[in-house]
């Protein structure tokens, strides 16, 4: 597989030294950079000129945030309405950085286990974070299971379920964004000039939402367990 | 009759080319040991993913179905039914995404990789 040209490294490599071994090295990560600001370009765009009566940006930030916000209450209940932020954070960071990967020349950063595993072991650490918070040391209980002499191996198979939790996340992730940039990729090298990728690029945008959606609906849902009662 | 004769031809055929290494025992010993490794990854990938795609490819079509059949017994709910339905579809075709991870492992990323590239680059 030959090597991509990727724009923002060739701008890296301009600036020259040690910017430009890091970033043939790592490109995923100077494109998520990339994606960070490109979110708070459009941040600072929000925050401009609020008023009572909204115009039409800030009418359609207020769509999105507000359509998410009821969602999430939706599934979590009403104590879970102080989480809405982080998840409504990793659904829009994982869709703009999914939609980098459909403009020829960016990398998705999406696409390399790393940024996927760090979300995924994120979500992991606050979902127990969470159960602490909410239940104190009696959160272990939802570990055993209802029979007492079955319980270490109840925890053994709860814990080994949980890992699979974190890698089931990332891995489902990043071979969604692979596989399609590895088939955009071939699709180009066959047949680039009879537009043989365009039916891959329509389907990897409902790829990339879907994926993006996955992600915040399945975390929304580990939260949510971790609130509850135990069985 | 047909199953016999495919079945055979095929076990024959990997067998030829999994042996067929042993002809150049002469040259550097890595190289020939990595190419048979790589001859079965290459094998097993294909046939990984071939089932997995069969058993993914029936799994949803039971979901699809069901949302399907949910639609068009209660047209006012099909705003919800879609999203759900969407949802399962998506956590079913991540099996068959990881079985393409070890299948993407087993081409480019096994133990013997480096005399392979070496080989196929000089």
């Amino acid at each position: 597989m030959e090597h991509p040209i990727l724009f923002l490294v060739q701008l890296c490599d301009l600036i020259g030294g040690g910017v430009a071994s890091f970033a043939h090295h790592s490109p995923h990560v100077i494109y998520s950079w990339f994606a960070m600001l490109i979110l708070i370009v459009f941040g600072l765009l929000a925050r401009k000129g609020i008023s009572i009566i909204p115009t039409k940006v800030q009418n359609f930030f207020e769509v999105v945030i507000g359509g998410l916000e009821e969602f999430t209450v939706d599934i979590t209940g009403e104590e879970g309405r102080r989480f809405f932020p982080i998840l409504a954070t990793l659904f829009i960071y994982i869709f703009v950085c999914n939609l980098l990967g459909l403009v020829p020349g960016l990398l998705p950063p999406t696409a390399n286990l790393n940024t996927n595993a760090a979300m995924a072991i994120v979500v992991f650490i606050m979902t127990h974070v969470i159960g602490v918070m909410t239940h104190g040391p009696k959160y272990i209980k939802q570990f055993t299971g209802p029979i007492w002499w079955l319980s270490p191996l109840i925890f053994l198979l709860e814990l080994i379920g949980h890992s699979a939790r974190v890698l089931s996340l990332s891995i489902r992730l990043f071979g969604n964004m692979m596989g399609k940039e590895l088939v955009l990729g071939i699709l180009f090298m066959l047949a680039g000039a009879y537009f043989a990728p365009f039916p891959m690029l329509c389907l990897g945008l409902l790829v990339c939402f879907i994926q993006a959606f996955v992600f915040y609906l399945l975390s929304t849902m580990y939260f949510t367990l971790a609130l509850e009662e135990a069985h | 009759m047909f199953k016999k004769l495919s079945f055979s031809s095929l076990g024959s055929a990997f067998f030829l080319f999994a042996l067929c290494t042993v002809a150049y025992a002469a040259d550097a010993e890595t190289a020939i040991a990595g190419l048979r490794y790589f001859t079965v990854s290459v094998f097993a990938a294909g046939f990984g993913i071939g089932i997995a795609a069969f058993g993914c490819g029936i799994g949803m079509g039971y979901a699809v179905r069901g949302g399907l059949e949910g639609i068009a017994r209660n047209p006012e709910a099909s705003g919800k039914v879609t999203v759900t339905m969407l949802i399962g579809l998506a956590l079913i075709e991540a099996l068959c995404i990881y079985t393409l991870v070890i299948a993407l492992i087993l081409i480019y990323a096994h133990p013997y990789s480096e005399p392979i590239s070496k080989l196929f680059a000089a």
